[in-house]
């Protein structure tokens, strides 16, 4: 066996190794609390000392769903025998459930809008960072500055004049103007991230189909685009991680129609203060895909969150 | 794949071969491909940021758009430098910069050194270390608050275990103490992955042979470390700390969730403030004055950032 001295001791790994674990238990706590809040009854959710071993429920999810009213015991029992398990749950409370909650409309309000501004942000920033690779733009370090910049800003300082400018075009609480608005922060992202992984495409590939015939067009889809997919795809992830994630924005122009579950997940309120095991479940629900979605970017994650600036 | 690249190209030359004309110019294509995106950009990022500059020099109310607006010249900008509730929020961001950054350096840096240590799994365990940053900072700070309930929370609970403390005898959002240390805590749970994974991209930056001629010369181990992995570790972390020092400039969401700026003001970050101001108190043109000074500071930021982002790439 060859001997390497930048290779770590056995005692050195194990002691390294145990220290990462212990971290990574401890950061994973808050989260796994958050997951098995959800599956507690309300009252087990706020017991003192905080239960770790409980009996499972799926009051949290009954609740998240539905919106409940209180009745009398006399109507209760007057009700025919409950049809499912959610109604039995909620009748064991003295309730009935009275229909659906919001949350299933916000949560696909931040489908659409996650959706929609990935696919624009993406079509948008593969086009301008095709541009940016290839060609001889005027001032294209200047361009790219200028578009970086604009990731820079403080939300809530465009906020102001774009709540004025909504509400002039129509477009407050609207899926459009909320695509159109992430669209417009998730696109620098985009245009940076891309710019990087169409510079690593060689060239040589596109000369040749411009040679053989292609025009650009041609040579951009047929020969650029199937190279960079893995780019693209992974791009695409992070704007709509982004739009997934995003608040303050939501918070400031949403209310109804368009609101995303961000804003909305924390004004889940139950009976006598805030109903955790609810919250808990809308946020595992919420939180899932991206906890997915950034195992699956594992090896992009580090480019991605440094606008390309860093790559493994 | 740069086979079937090649391939493809090739087979499909005999039919388009007959084709002579060329379509559009580079030079057109270029700006039809770019016009676009900077053309969004123009409209909400740059529209505005002018409307923002515009209304700055106003008395204009949001909320009464039929009032007559004034332009009343700098005075809301003398009256900010002059404002004590600003330089309040000043430090509170400031207090909340600079102990986020610094325990996320030293965590970060530390984990990332372990790690680099390439024991067995440290891929999988980076990959779990990593989750928070990811996660919808509001629904993780709304879920904070939860687990700093003096009684029922976990945080609290936990930190009673150790200390031998009653549980109900200290309130992390509630006091004034310690709301700004609850709001640090928060923040580098999530964002102490971000700067170890860019130091760990430079650690493993650092070619083997260097470690190697080091050894030769037969330099310890604890010199290697200082005069080999922290200086060429430090272009990737200050790449890291500019990119926080950004991001924690105009924390909104999480700290928002968590303490809403209480209790009192204590952490009310600037982005807060301008939001207290600008859609609670609707003092607009005020708000606008200071959008400003906060894009300045952040732009100034910025372009350091840029230029530091060039140097790490040149090497």
């Amino acid at each position: 066996m060859s001997y390497s001295v930048t290779e770590s001791s056995s005692r050195q790994k194990w002691i390294a190794g145990t220290l990462v674990i212990l971290y990574a238990v401890i950061t994973l706590v808050p989260l796994g609390w958050i997951m098995i809040t959800g599956f507690k009854t309300p009252p087990d959710s706020i017991s003192y000392p905080p239960k770790v071993f409980f009996e499972p429920s799926v009051e949290g999810y009954v609740n998240l769903f539905t919106t409940r009213t209180r009745v009398s015991k006399e109507t209760l029992e007057s009700l025919p025998p409950p049809t499912n398990f959610a109604e039995e749950i909620v009748r064991n409370r003295e309730m009935v459930i009275a229909g659906p909650s919001k949350f299933g409309q916000r949560f696909m309000n931040s489908v659409i809008i996650g959706f929609g501004s990935t696919f624009l942000s993406v079509f948008l920033g593969t086009l301008a960072a095709y541009a940016f690779s290839r060609f001889k733009i005027p001032l294209a370090d200047d361009l790219l500055f200028f578009i970086l910049s604009t990731r820079m800003m403080p939300p809530i300082a465009v906020a102001i004049p774009i709540f004025l400018m909504y509400r002039n075009l129509g477009l407050s609480d609207t899926h459009l103007g909320m695509i159109l608005l992430y669209t417009a922060v998730n696109i620098s992202l985009a245009v940076w991230l891309l710019k990087g992984f169409i510079d690593e495409i060689p060239r040589e590939y596109e000369d040749a189909a411009l040679i053989d015939g292609y025009t650009r067009f041609q040579a951009f889809y047929k020969v650029v685009l199937p190279q960079a997919a893995t780019g693209i795809a992974s791009t695409a992830i992070f704007c709509l991680i982004f739009s997934w994630n995003e608040y303050a924005f939501a918070v400031l122009l949403t209310s109804g129609t368009a609101q995303t579950a961000p804003p909305f997940i924390p004004t889940i309120i139950g009976v006598g203060g805030l109903d955790w095991p609810a919250v808990a479940a809308g946020a595992t629900l919420f939180l899932i895909p991206v906890m997915i979605f950034t195992i699956m970017l594992r090896k992009h994650l580090l480019r991605g969150i440094t606008f390309g600036a860093v790559r493994k | 794949m740069s086979e079937k690249t090649v391939d493809r190209v090739a087979r499909a030359t005999p039919v388009r071969i007959a084709r002579k004309i060329r379509g559009f110019s580079d030079r057109t294509i270029a700006w039809i491909f770019v016009g676009p995106t900077i053309f969004l950009l123009l409209a909400i990022n740059i529209f505005p940021l002018i409307w923002t500059v515009n209304l700055s020099f106003t008395d204009f109310k949001a909320n009464r758009i039929n009032r007559a607006v004034e332009y009343v010249g700098t005075r809301n900008y003398e009256r900010i430098l002059n404002d004590p509730d600003v330089w309040l929020s000043m430090q509170a961001t400031a207090h909340f910069l600079f102990w986020t950054i610094f325990f996320q350096v030293l965590i970060g840096f530390t984990l990332a050194w372990l790690i680099n240590k390439k024991f067995r799994g440290n891929d999988l365990w980076t990959t779990i270390i990593v989750l928070p940053m990811m996660l919808s900072p509001a629904v993780v700070g709304n879920f904070w608050t939860f687990l700093y309930q003096p009684q029922i929370g976990l945080f609290n609970y936990v930190v009673a275990f150790l200390t031998g403390k009653d549980p109900s005898s200290f309130e992390m959002l509630g006091s004034v103490d310690l709301a700004p240390w609850s709001i640090v805590i928060v923040d580098t749970w999530m964002w102490t992955p971000f700067v170890m994974l860019i130091c760990l991209a430079g650690m493993r930056s650092i070619p083997d042979y260097i470690y190697e001629a080091a050894e030769i010369d037969r330099a310890s181990k604890l010199r290697q470390f200082f005069t080999i992995t922290i200086p060429m570790v430090l272009p990737f972390l200050m790449l890291a700390v500019l990119f926080r020092g950004i991001e924690n400039f105009k924390m909104f969401d999480l700290v928002v969730q968590l303490t809403g700026g209480g209790p009192g003001s204590t952490t009310e970050l600037a982005s807060i403030h301008l939001k207290r101001e600008a859609f609670e108190k609707w003092r607009t043109g005020y708000s606008s004055a200071i959008a400003i000074i906060l894009f300045v500071t952040v732009f100034g930021l910025a372009s350091i950032y840029v230029k530091a982002l060039n140097k790490v790439k040149e090497r």
